[in-house]
């Protein structure tokens, strides 16, 4: 009996962590399902396929690429107005339309790819030439529209109204009423991205442009063709080059000085909050306390907090990132702090240094690398917190994508914003990434 | 023999002279160095600082002396108000409910593909070691944008509530846990992995059997801290988007004056919230590190 014993419990142990390692390997799903099955009914997901607008995801996605050229005619007056996505300041002027457009008495002539075209003709209706469907002509008469269509069926790409049509092809799209006749001709890619209309490079090659800064000849008398283009582009009225790049600007300078800031702040108070270097412990325990009060009230409150106190802008960003990394860096450098060698604080106390001695030569160089580290994490990190800080107190990148984004109509500011942030970010990275392997293995050589 | 005697001190003095000149103009250059090093941080910082000032609406001193004008505004309506303290919290629950639960079901649903696409970025044990470098590119993607920009322009898509924000923040963690759990997976040890593979089995019998075990620990702990880091970022997107605690906190903010005794509710609520989150993961870390 007593040498079977042991054998015998030892076996009903195994065999009860194996039932209870199967019983864990069923329940952990198990509550991982039930929850996400909450959590489908707790945030409606079934009635977000009603509610999804997936017309939005289409016009997003097109729009984050192509542009579309409006060609409208008020049928009242019977002016005929080109501009790039109805925008005003994007109209071009009346001798220089694209070529594509022809403007002769009072008819204008619009082709689009694909032999399809487009004619506002004297009389004050409009035909729709489509290659393989026809001639759709369209005649305002006695107040309504008269429109003839080719013999067949109505197909699904034109949608007829009470005084209204519209024609949605591959091509284009065509649409008119009675006050209205509007041709959209779509092109892929950044409509005026490096001129606008306005300036006299618009249009030329890249070998024409660069033809042009080199050679003698001035566009402009008062100033070198060069300097001009780069003023023309910088000043560029639809992009705003310049604001972009002040807002990228603005942005680095919040993740840099609030970084920065924070470390040489939070570096003397951390020796308050370490073991090894105060030894009262209601300093040390007030010290952490401070550290996790400004943690635990989160970067939002405070961000709020400083937006009423210093208005919007740069320096509010940088504040608020300042304050939120107080306490994380207070943590962590305590802790690193607390992990030194003593050895070299002894032999500097050996030769009568004072408290402040002996964590400048004895302390400071075996945690400058990880102290280093730690902060250049904190920058990469910040990079990406300062576009959201700036949406909230209005400078920088985040509030230039806010706006954007929330006129519903300019995404291809918002593709443009989107591109520089993800650059900002991996620039930061690399940058941060490439100073830690310098500057740590720089120190230990 | 005098010649000799002589001669090898008077080298050796001369070596160590010149050893110690060169020792202290080495240290001089460090020093220069780091002194210029140091000046041109300095000046950087002062610069960036008088830039970010002059950029801003209000100026750093008169701000400073508002500072503590608005909390002690609304500290003090929250406090003449405090009667309806509790009726606000209690009304304001099921939006901090909200915050917790998307910051929650995004950890987790990033976690989860974080430790697929970790695992198929990670040498040695991806499943087509040819793609490690695209998925690690992918992940390097997914941490790059921030979760801002894809939360706004779901709001565009799907309407307001917290599904935008769920969405953006998986999307997020799953970049930043991937890259984590792959660092672990690569120093896991090959024996487990190995021995699977005499026997046949399978990539995912590997992963599950061979190398889950022994990352669990150093995983969870760092699903833990995202998770710390999500509650936050799903308060923030409340406020900037919509959904949860941060959207309500935004609605009262906008009233301004009056309604300072829901700031106050809102803000004790996150505050005790995160301090609660923060302590119960800290301390359920530790357990782990030291379990493991």
């Amino acid at each position: 009996m007593s040498v079977t014993d042991p054998p015998m419990t030892m076996q009903a142990n195994v065999l009860g962590l194996f039932a209870a390692r199967r019983r864990m390997s069923f329940l952990v799903p198990g509550v991982i399902l039930a929850y996400l099955i909450y959590i489908f009914f707790a945030f409606d997901i079934p009635g977000l396929a009603q509610r999804a607008r997936m017309d939005n995801a289409a016009i997003l996605m097109s729009d984050f690429w192509i542009h579309k050229t409006h060609v409208t005619r008020d049928n009242r007056t019977g002016a005929v107005t080109v501009s790039i996505d109805g925008e005003a300041r994007a109209t071009y002027p009346a001798g220089k339309l694209p070529e594509w457009v022809t403007v002769a008495e009072d008819q204008t002539t619009i082709s689009l790819p694909g032999g399809h075209g487009v004619v506002y003709d004297a009389a004050g209706g409009a035909q729709y030439r489509h290659p393989d469907y026809g001639v759709i002509d369209v005649q305002p008469r006695d107040g309504t529209l008269d429109i003839t269509l080719p013999d067949g069926p109505v197909p699904d790409w034109i949608s007829l109204g009470d005084n209204r049509i519209s024609v949605t092809t591959d091509q284009g799209r065509f649409s008119m009423t009675r006050n209205r006749t509007e041709t959209f001709r779509y092109k892929a890619g950044w409509a005026l991205f490096f001129f606008t209309l306005d300036s006299p490079f618009h249009g030329k090659s890249p070998g024409e442009l660069a033809a042009l800064a080199v050679s003698g000849d001035r566009v402009d008398p008062a100033r070198s063709n060069l300097s001009h283009m780069v003023s023309d582009f910088w000043n560029n009225g639809l992009w705003r080059h310049k604001d972009v790049a002040w807002a990228i600007f603005e942005t680095i300078l919040m993740a840099f000085l609030g970084t920065f800031a924070a470390a040489i702040i939070s570096l003397p108070l951390a020796f308050f909050a370490a073991t090894n270097f105060t030894s009262i412990w209601a300093v040390r325990f007030g010290m952490r306390r401070v550290f996790d009060f400004v943690r635990g009230v989160d970067s939002l409150i405070w961000t709020i907090i400083l937006a009423r106190a210093f208005g919007p802008g740069p320096m509010t960003g940088a504040l608020a990132i300042l304050i939120t990394d107080i306490g994380t860096f207070g943590k962590q450098f305590s802790e690193t702090l607390e992990n030194i060698d003593d050895k070299q604080v002894e032999g500097i106390r050996s030769t009568g240094a004072n408290a402040v001695q002996r964590a400048r030569f004895g302390v400071l160089p075996q945690i400058t690398p990880v102290l280093l580290a730690q902060v250049l994490y904190m920058l990469e990190s910040n990079t990406r917190s300062a576009t959201v800080i700036g949406a909230i107190v209005g400078g920088g990148i985040g509030l230039l994508l806010t706006q954007a984004i929330s006129t519903q109509k300019d995404w291809e500011d918002v593709a443009y914003y989107l591109v520089l942030i993800v650059l900002m970010v991996i620039m930061m990275d690399t940058l941060s990434g490439w100073l830690r392997r310098k500057l740590i293995k720089g120190d230990a050589a | 023999m005098a010649d000799i005697a002589m001669t090898p001190p008077s080298a050796g003095q001369k070596e160590l002279g010149v050893r110690t000149a060169s020792y202290i103009a080495a240290t001089r250059r460090k020093q220069m160095y780091s002194g210029i090093l140091l000046l041109i941080f300095v000046l950087m910082m002062m610069s960036g600082f008088r830039i970010a000032e002059e950029r801003n609406a209000g100026d750093f001193l008169p701000g400073l002396r508002q500072f503590f004008s608005f909390p002690s505004e609304v500290v003090s309506e929250g406090w003449a108000n405090r009667a309806n303290i509790p009726g606000y919290v209690a009304q304001f629950f099921p939006s901090l409910v909200e915050t917790v639960n998307i910051a929650a079901v995004s950890t987790l649903i990033g976690a989860l593909a974080a430790a697929l696409v970790g695992l198929l970025a990670s040498r040695g044990l991806a499943r087509w070691p040819r793609l490690i470098p695209v998925f690690r590119r992918l992940l390097d993607a997914m941490r790059a944008i921030p979760e801002i920009v894809i939360a706004l322009l779901l709001i565009y898509i799907l309407g307001g509530g917290p599904v935008p924000a769920m969405i953006a923040i998986a999307f997020h963690t799953t970049g930043a846990l991937g890259k984590m759990f792959s660092e672990v997976a690569e120093n896991a040890d090959q024996k487990p992995v190995e021995g699977l593979t005499s026997v046949g089995a399978t990539w995912g019998q590997k992963m599950w059997l061979g190398v889950i075990p022994q990352v669990a620990p150093d995983w969870l702990s760092y699903v833990l801290q995202r998770f710390e880091v999500n509650v936050r970022a799903s308060a923030i997107l409340g406020f900037v988007g919509s959904g949860g605690i941060g959207y309500d906190l935004k609605i009262a903010m906008q009233w301004g004056g009056g309604k300072y005794d829901q700031v106050v509710a809102i803000f004790l609520m996150l505050f005790l919230t995160i301090v609660v989150i923060d302590q119960l993961s800290s301390r359920y870390r530790q357990k782990l590190v030291k379990g493991s």
